[in-house]
């Protein structure tokens, strides 16, 4: 298991689809890693991560600059995950990228593990901030790239954030900020999976139309299927040449996705998945892949 | 920590944890429950929260009222503020969101748009304390102190189902601003085997001793309760005086109870900052008791992530520690953690 520590920039178009087939093979290992941490606790956040493996499989095998063994490096990158209890996911994607081995995921949850089941900086190697109270990933990208952009560093400041997320006025004031402050340096990635705790985001507070209120708020905004890894490839290679403003990549993702069991199951915030159904999903992944 | 494989499952989720005893008996979701009955004979009751509803119990509210509950989205600070205003035109509303949210993100609102304008906004945070093992993020270990210095605002933090059930009509009946620490799904039933009535503003003695006494808030009213009973099987006998509204503070009731040679101890489910320990510190020391204070409470820390027994255990919670401190403050011996008493001033 391999990362690359510097980005695959501009790539012939037989290059392409080799590098589309790498991100889709980390894809699956992302997933299969949630599916094991997932298994561990018998429950939780595991839809989300599905739906999310492919964000993060182009953000963390095919974008972020960053050193497994030193997530310290000063030049890195910074990926922020605001949304804690999406922990299981990032820690799926740290595992393939190398920050973390692969053995710490089977104490996902667990008492006085480095794995907790809300992801906290001081806890886990990779991970930038400490989430769980929603709404401040932003605002602390927004100073991460105003600091690296006065101290001259052109590390990279991105955000994964959920349409939950956009509820919050601190969300909208930091989106202003980045803005005002022309951070370019700044992609925010939008996680619209069209549910969060109370139910439907169409429900609870509609957030839409979600493209037209980042653009007006002074952003350039991408929207784009988040489970097409060709379509996602495409958006983050186009924001990554945009200058003058702060990006957004919207994606709208299926919940359990890559794990049809969980695809068709009522969408949960905190979805139940019984025993014997682990084994199932592993399959129905595995299926999934040779596809 | 520690990152080798520790093969047992123990759960930290803080949509599931529980801190009643395996085989307890509970009753489900009383804070809903009770807002239902007390909606039935005031119209002006209304509903709201901040994409936590089904989080903390307000959505039973909902499903039988959904013409009555407001969803306000994931944001507290507008939770609030509408709460304000829809009292401001005469409604009773309900609030609900977890503590760390009610205080934390949307303390402004709840002092400058409810509690100065003195008006009956009843809040409601879950998660109050150390009642998840999700981490910082949701453990409202200094929700209390965040709030005690707010004026206008009541306080209440009940022990189990019945305080909640007889609190909710209490909360919504005083005119002012109220903060409710919920507790929430299936609450331990255990006030209904004592001669006891939630009263706004009255601490209750559930238990009389000669040797200790033991003033408790919150959940820890009940792990005193069995403590209390634990220590009279080694022949220590316990009194319990339950602090249900931390303010305004029971002053009476407090300096009844600790004007006394008993070991006076303090439990509560909260920081040892700025709670309960310390109001009634403060309560005797303006009074001119002399009275140590033996404080059980969470230290002064943020708190580990795990399950949430684990946690208890740890933090000296649970009922095993709680009687622990006891018996070794009883052992006698200089008392260790403020150990460092200075040599007295001379003048
Ligand atoms: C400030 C804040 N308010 C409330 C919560 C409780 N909470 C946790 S996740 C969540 C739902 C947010 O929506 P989203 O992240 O889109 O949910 P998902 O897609 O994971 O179901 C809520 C309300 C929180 N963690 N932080
Ligand atoms: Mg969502």
């Amino acid at each position: 298991m391999t990362s690359p520590s510097t980005p695959q920039t501009t790539a012939g178009t037989d290059d392409r689809a080799e590098r589309i087939e790498r991100i889709r093979q980390a894809a699956y290992r992302i997933r299969r890693n949630a599916l094991d941490m997932g298994e561990v606790q018998g429950q939780g956040y595991i839809g989300q991560a599905l739906g999310v493996a492919d964000v993060l499989a182009v953000v963390y095998t095919d974008q972020l600059r960053y050193r497994p063994e030193d997530p310290h490096w000063p030049d890195r990158d910074r990926f922020l995950l605001s949304i804690g209890h999406y922990a299981i996911a990032l820690y799926a994607a740290l595992a393939e990228a190398g920050t973390i081995p692969l053995e710490d995921l089977e104490t996902y949850g667990s008492d006085d593990s480095r794995l907790p089941m809300s992801a906290m900086a001081s806890y886990t190697p990779g991970v930038e901030i400490s989430g769980g109270s929603l709404g401040h990933g932003l605002p602390v990208a927004t100073g991460m790239a105003l600091g690296l952009r006065h101290l001259g560093n052109p590390a990279r400041v991105f955000n994964l954030l959920s349409d939950g997320e956009l509820d919050e006025g601190s969300t909208w004031e930091a989106a202003m900020s980045c803005a005002h402050h022309g951070l370019d340096n700044v992609t925010a990635i939008v996680d619209v999976n069209a549910l969060q705790a109370d139910g439907p985001t169409a429900g609870v507070l509609r957030t839409e139309p979600v493209t037209d209120k980042w653009q007006a708020f002074g952003w350039h905004a991408v929207r784009v299927d988040g489970n097409d890894v060709a379509a996602l490839v495409e958006a983050f290679d186009e924001v990554r040449e945009h200058r003058g403003s702060p990006s957004v990549v919207i994606c709208d993702t299926r919940i359990g996705s890559g794990v049809p069991l969980l695809e068709d199951r009522e969408k949960a915030h905190f979805m139940r998945v019984d025993e014997h159904e682990w084994q199932i999903a592993r399959t129905q992944l595995e299926e999934g892949l040779a596809r | 920590m520690t990152s080798t494989a520790p093969r047992k499952k123990l759960t930290t989720s803080a949509m599931i944890a529980s801190f009643a005893d395996p085989g307890q008996r509970t009753t489900s979701a009383p804070f809903g429950h009770a807002l239902n009955r007390l909606a039935e004979e005031r119209p002006e009751i209304v509903g709201l929260s901040a994409d936590l509803a089904k989080y903390t119990d307000m959505h039973v509210f909902r499903d039988a009222h959904p013409d009555r509950f407001f969803q306000m989205g994931m944001a507290e600070q507008t939770l609030l503020g509408a709460a304000a205003g829809m009292a401001e035109v005469g409604l009773v509303p309900f609030a609900s969101t977890y503590s760390v949210f009610a205080t934390r993100r949307a303390y402004d609102f709840l002092c400058l748009d409810i509690a100065e304008p003195n008006l009956n906004v009843n809040v409601v945070g879950g998660l109050p304390g150390l009642t998840t093992g999700y981490g910082p993020s949701h453990q409202a270990t200094e929700d209390l102190a965040i709030l005690r210095g707010c004026p206008n605002l009541t306080i209440v933090d009940p022990c189990d189902s019945v305080d909640i059930e007889q609190a909710v009509p209490a909360l919504a009946a005083a005119p002012g601003p109220t903060y409710l620490r919920l507790l929430r799904g299936a609450v331990p039933t255990v006030l209904d085997e004592y001669d006891y009535r939630f009263e706004l503003g009255k601490a209750a003695e559930l238990r009389t001793g000669r040797d200790v006494v033991l003033i408790s808030t919150g959940l820890m009213t009940m792990r005193a309760l069995q403590a209390a009973a634990r220590l009279e099987s080694d022949s220590v006998d316990v009194a319990v005086l339950h602090v249900p509204t931390i303010k305004p503070l029971d002053t009476e009731a407090i300096l009844r109870a600790a004007r006394t040679d008993r070991l006076v101890v303090t439990l509560e489910n909260h920081t040892v900052v700025g709670g309960l320990a310390e109001s009634v510190a403060s309560t005797l020391a303006f009074a001119g008791a002399g009275t140590r204070v033996v404080p059980i409470a969470l230290p002064d820390e943020f708190l580990a992530a795990g399950a949430l027994p684990t946690l208890h255990d740890r933090y000296g919670l649970s009922t095993d520690a709680v009687v622990a401190r006891v018996k070794a403050e009883l052992g006698g011996g200089r008392h260790a953690p403020w150990a460092a008493d200075p040599e007295p001033a001379t003048v």
